[in-house]
């Protein structure tokens, strides 16, 4: 599924709040296809680093390049340009409170794509329906359940065609019944060939679909390898210890 | 019987003009203040450095000066540098950006309970800072500065009655007139005292309607 064109590649990123470095030097780079997992505990930049990808937070230092070419970040254009390739889902949904679901897909086509409304509805539609929620598109967002929003939010993102999709950590916010819909339509997007970076603690799911985990602590990339190695045979005590503790908490997958 | 000849037909007809002249004064300066307040707030929370301190000047002189000062220079001071309004156009003038700076603090509040998630995931999907204002934050913050900016309106039509100072005469400007000529102060302004409170009671009403033509699952008004 994977060819060798690096879709993105990112270099020695880094972010400080006041005197702390929450991101030092991150460097990843990612073919199409591909889905690359962040793991590491909490507070260990996963967030930040996501967010910098795509400049939500404003890195301190740091290159990036979509298809080869480098973004740069004081053109504002460029960067708006850039973000509508680069699909984000957040832990908390983020869907606007004040749209339908349908509205909430279909906004930024029009707003942002210049796409005109009746173009913009059918594909809404289509991808509301690809996330089983076509008949949830009248509902706002305080009327939809946890799983329910954060398939609308992926249904948001890909209605944009975007090349690469950024997770946060997507059904960490969800009750233990809700998370597999979620998982389930994540699985649906990636076999579609979507190129991926996801943090999550869903550490079955990860390892049986990443092609590579990116272990994050204290802002730094310790260890980056297959699954099996980072979760088995890592070259890190730090991660042999985080991955047992997690293993042992969400289930072994091989 | 004699206070009913208090009601001849000049003087209904006097109140009638003065009630008049004070819609054709709350009624723009409420729109103008409105917007005012929408474009300040905005700025103070999305503008840039320079904007802001200039919003920031702006509400604290505009709330700072009694209104009464503010439309004395409006009226008697620009034509020291040339420039004649009619006391209806100072009025209006000096309604508005007061109204304007007081709705922005309103608008301001409203903005902030605006979630930074909703203003992220626009970001995220490509939209620039004017569009996210306009298409994403502004619809939530409105619903949200409505009881506020409606309290600022209710206000307005009180402090409307300023203008006859700067000789705009309007309800409560014919009632001096009217209880000057009969001496009967009592009763003239006991009616123009309940002419505002109808006016105040049906512009709550209407928003009040507005608030609730409005209202969305999640932005409920419990009221």
């Amino acid at each position: 599924m994977a060819d060798k064109t690096p879709i993105l590649r990112i270099e020695n990123m880094t972010k400080r709040y006041g005197d702390k470095e929450v991101l030092k030097d991150a460097s990843l780079s990612i073919n199409k296809g591909e889905l690359k997992v962040l793991i590491g505990p909490s507070g260990g930049g996963k967030s930040t680093f996501l967010q910098c990808i795509n400049f939500l937070v404003k890195p301190d230092r740091g290159r990036l390049w979509l298809d080869g070419r480098e973004i740069i970040r004081a053109r504002k254009k460029e960067i708006y340009g850039y973000r509508q390739k680069v699909g984000m889902i957040f832990q908390d949904f983020n869907l606007f409170d004040h749209l339908t679901a349908l509205r909430n897909v279909r906004i930024a086509l029009v707003r942002v794509k210049g796409m005109n409304k009746d173009e913009a509805q059918d594909r809404a539609i289509r991808e509301l329906d690809r996330v089983g929620l076509k008949s949830y598109m009248h509902q706002y967002p305080a009327e939809l359940s946890g799983g329910q929003k954060q398939r609308v939010s992926i249904a948001r993102a890909l209605a944009m065609d975007p090349e690469i999709m950024l997770l946060d950590e997507p059904t960490s916010a969800l009750d233990p019944e809700l998370i597999s819909e979620v998982l389930d339509v994540i699985r649906d997007v990636r076999s579609d060939g979507m190129t991926m970076i996801m943090s999550t603690h869903q550490i079955g799911f990860a390892s049986e679909m990443a092609d590579e985990f990116v272990f994050l602590e204290d802002g730094f990339i310790v260890e980056t390898g297959p699954p099996e190695k980072i979760l088995y045979k890592a070259q890190y005590a730090r991660t042999r210890e985080f991955c047992s503790k997690i293993t042992e908490l969400y289930g072994n997958s091989f | 019987m004699e206070e009913l000849f208090f009601l001849q037909p000049e003087v209904v007809s006097a109140l009638v003009k003065g009630f008049c002249v004070s819609v054709k004064l709350i009624v723009p300066s409420a729109i103008f203040g409105f917007i005012i307040g929408i474009i300040v707030g905005a700025l103070m929370i999305y503008g840039n450095a320079f904007t802001k301190k200039i919003v920031d000047g702006y509400v604290l002189i505009f709330r700072g000066f009694p209104l009464v000062v503010q439309l004395f220079i409006w009226y008697f001071g620009l034509p020291y540098i040339g420039i004649y309004l009619s006391p209806f156009v100072a009025a209006v003038l000096g309604f508005s950006l007061c109204s304007g700076a007081y709705q922005s603090e309103y608008v301001r509040g409203a903005f902030l309970s605006v979630k930074t998630g909703q203003t992220m995931a626009a970001q995220a999907l490509g939209f620039s800072k004017i569009k996210m204002v306009f298409f994403i934050t502004l619809p939530q913050a409105f619903r949200r500065a409505l009881p506020g900016c409606g309290n600022e309106i209710i206000y307005l039509i009180k402090y409307s009655s300023l203008a006859y100072m700067i000789t705009c005469i309007e309800l409560t400007g014919e009632g001096k007139i009217i209880a000057s000529d009969s001496f009967r102060y009592t009763e003239t302004f006991m009616v123009i005292g309940a002419i505002y409170l109808l006016m105040t009671s049906v512009t709550a009403w209407l928003l009040h309607r507005l608030e609730y033509r409005l209202q969305l699952p999640g932005f409920e008004q419990y009221s």
